[in-house]
């Protein structure tokens, strides 16, 4: 080995000689071929690599409908159209591009809710969840910048009643908000601006997705049960037990985009958004997108303005102290008997709030949403804080290929994996 | 084994999950419909999942809006090249366009002017802006046509709904604002538009169709469903395709995941 260059592995001489003075092919096989995974994931471990393959959607699909996009009111609605039925294709890039926004969320939902029943924002992967937080206030913030660009009914006004949110802050308030606008209403400086931030937060959301596989790649992945693999029998090589279970779950992701893209391009917006920006006329009801429904749920439970925003931002806020709030040092809900219960209503409860945010704000919906506010919190402030003293959790198995293989089985032929590498 | 069930249960879970989400979103779609009467279903072949539009329908459905509708309604996303895919041969979607005036300019002179439309010409507006169509219209202003399905809950059955929802004299204790109509299917029930098809046979039809209301409130409503949402049937074509290429893809896939699972189970 000469001096100076890295000891690669690698046999092919142009692969070699690159690897030699930078080792990146070495470090894809140690991250993503020999890297040592836990040999019971179940599908919901998908979910992660899906969001990666999400994330690229969205910018190959952004980045082409970008080229034909006109960031001006007097523009952008009729753009979009000409999107639609002038530019090859472009049909399929905006309807990719749109319900992909709505897979994306479907997808990192479910990623997070993974987390939450496994336990995988405890110790040590506490840094890891809260990326993954940042990586889903960053995703809110994108999305809804991207519903304002086609400049119908629904962005315009979704885009007043959410900017207005932040005149509530005492003091600057006020000034926040005309800075966020670039005026006075929002016009066209906030279309400009939105469109802006709506191509830059993607490659920010894809560095701070980069810092999280960095992170869980120091950590290791957690698993449905919830205990650290202790050895090789533990684990498995990431390729080709893990690329092969993600492609599984890729093709099966894909059709469920595919049937919404080509058979119900439309049914997850709102037809209101094919009426053009008028500043003149409010639509009936101002419903944001369904991702963000039980969070205007939450908004609206609370009668006071800064109090809604404020527990608006704290019911995500709340997650970044999750680590600390669970004091329970089982993880997987599998062997919490009380807190399983507790979550699957949380569960339940999130999609009541969902439901409740596209109601009216008015009579019994009012009482359905504060209740479902107030369980919201209460599982994160009191539950989980108390489950963690009181509860007395089932025991856990020995080992993981104790509890899968039931006894623990022979090495899978090939199977070259290493104990875990603590860095 | 054991392994492979939970899988699969966790895959269930998974898929149950994902239908749950998308069943609760329904929930802001059907309450938009709400505020009036239920919308009744017009059974368009082209609502169907797998459905295409009616040819003669779209091109009856065009007739109408260029003999009744166009008055008023704009549908200035639309070209008149775009007639080709509703089966009109060049030769006609020339013909119809040279019919039209359309503005252009400025010429050498500076001066704008009017000459006969070409193919490539979008269609041309009624009104040179809003304000004059608010003029000419009593203060209500129609809305253009271009994506009118698209952006009205219950889509084309709203839209042939409200053409045959007209009722004269309103129902017995509904007072109707002066220059207002009774609509059944409109929010509020008083809408500034007059009923724009009034009686059999305002449209005659060169293909022999009776020309009742209904028919034609029909056969527009076709037409506007493919102004619209002209990928239509292309989308859907691509669809089947790209899912059957999936499933296939998926049975493959998971039959090599087998393969490469079997010596760990």
């Amino acid at each position: 080995m000469a001096t100076g260059l890295h000891d690669s592995s690698f046999t092919n001489p142009v692969v070699r000689w690159i690897d030699q003075r930078m080792p990146v092919f070495t470090m894809m096989q140690k991250e993503y071929g020999t890297f040592p995974t836990p040999r019971n994931f179940n599908y919901f471990w998908n979910f992660g690599a899906l969001a990666m393959i999400n994330l690229m959607i969205m910018i190959a699909t952004g980045i082409f409908l970008a080229m034909n996009y006109t960031a001006h009111t007097s523009m952008a609605f009729d753009s979009v159209e000409r999107i639609m039925r002038d530019v090859n294709y472009g049909w399929l890039i905006r309807y990719v591009h749109m319900n992909g926004a709505s897979m994306f969320f479907i997808v990192v939902l479910v990623h997070v809710w993974r987390g939450m029943f496994y336990g995988s924002y405890k110790k040590p992967r506490e840094l890891l969840w809260i990326l993954g937080v940042v990586i889903f206030l960053l995703m809110m913030a994108t999305a809804f910048m991207g519903y304002v660009l086609p400049w119908g009914q629904m962005s315009f006004w979704g885009a007043t009643v959410i900017t207005n949110l932040f005149s509530a802050i005492p003091l600057v308030g006020n000034s926040i908000v005309t800075l966020l606008w670039g005026g006075f209403s929002v016009d066209n400086p906030t279309l400009n601006r939105f469109f802006s931030l709506h191509y830059l937060l993607p490659f920010v959301i894809t560095g701070v997705v980069f810092l999280h596989v960095a992170a869980l790649h120091i950590t290791g992945s957690n698993n449905p049960l919830g205990i650290e693999p202790k050895g090789p029998q533990d684990t498995l090589p990431f390729h080709p037990y893990y690329t092969i279970k993600d492609s599984v779950g890729i093709v099966v992701y894909l059709i469920v985009f595919a049937f919404l893209v080509f058979f119900t391009p439309n049914y997850l917006g709102h037809p209101d958004n094919y009426i053009p920006a008028n500043p003149l006329s409010t639509p009936a009801h101002i419903v944001p997108e369904w991702y963000f429904l039980p969070f205007y749920a939450v908004l609206r439970a609370v009668p006071n303005k800064l109090g809604g925003v404020l527990m608006m931002f704290g019911a995500i806020a709340v997650l970044f102290v999750l680590p600390w709030l669970d004091r329970s040092p089982v993880r997987s809900m599998r062997f919490r008997p009380i807190a399983k219960w507790a979550f699957l209503l949380w569960t339940v409860n999130f999609f009541v709030l969902m439901w409740a945010g596209g109601k009216p704000a008015e009579g019994l919906y009012v009482v359905i949403s504060r209740l479902s506010t107030a369980y919201y919190f209460a599982y994160f402030l009191v539950i989980l804080p108390l489950l963690g003293k009181i509860e007395r959790p089932l025991p856990l198995p020995e080992s993981i290929s104790r509890a899968v293989l039931r006894g623990g089985g022979p090495l899978p032929g090939g199977a070259a994996a290493k104990p875990m590498e603590k860095a | 084994m054991r392994l492979l069930n939970q899988t699969k249960a966790g895959f269930l879970k998974g898929a149950a999950l994902a239908a749950a989400l998308l069943l609760g979103l329904a929930a802001p779609a059907a309450q938009a419909a709400e505020g009036g009467v239920a919308i009744p279903d017009a059974r368009f072949q082209h609502d169907r999942m797998l459905g295409t539009f009616d040819r003669a329908a779209l091109q009856r459905g065009f007739q109408v809006y260029k003999e009744v509708c166009a008055a008023c309604h704009a549908a200035h996303l639309l070209s008149y090249r775009n007639l080709r895919e509703i089966g009109l041969s060049e030769a006609e979607v020339t013909a119809i366009a040279a019919a039209y005036q359309i503005p252009d300019g400025p010429n050498d002179n500076g001066e704008m002017f009017e000459r006969p439309g070409r193919p490539s010409d979008r269609f041309r507006r009624p009104f040179a802006n809003d304000a004059a169509a608010r003029a000419a219209n009593n203060g209500a202003l129609p809305p253009d046509f271009s994506v009118i399905v698209k952006a009205r809950p219950g889509g084309g059955n709203y839209i042939h709904a409200l053409l045959t929802g007209y009722e004269d004299p309103p129902p017995a204790g509904v007072t109707v604002m002066e220059g207002m109509h009774y609509n059944k299917y409109f929010p509020g029930h008083q809408i500034a538009m007059a009923p724009p098809l009034n009686s059999d046979g305002q449209v005659q039809y060169g293909d022999g169709t009776r020309a009742t209301v209904d028919q034609m409130a029909r056969d527009v409503t076709t037409f506007l469903a493919w102004a619209s949402e002209p990928e239509l049937e292309t989308r859907r074509a691509m669809g089947i395709r790209i899912i059957l290429f999936l499933i296939v893809m998926g049975g493959l896939t998971y039959a090599v995941k087998r393969k490469i699972w079997a010596d760990v189970h």
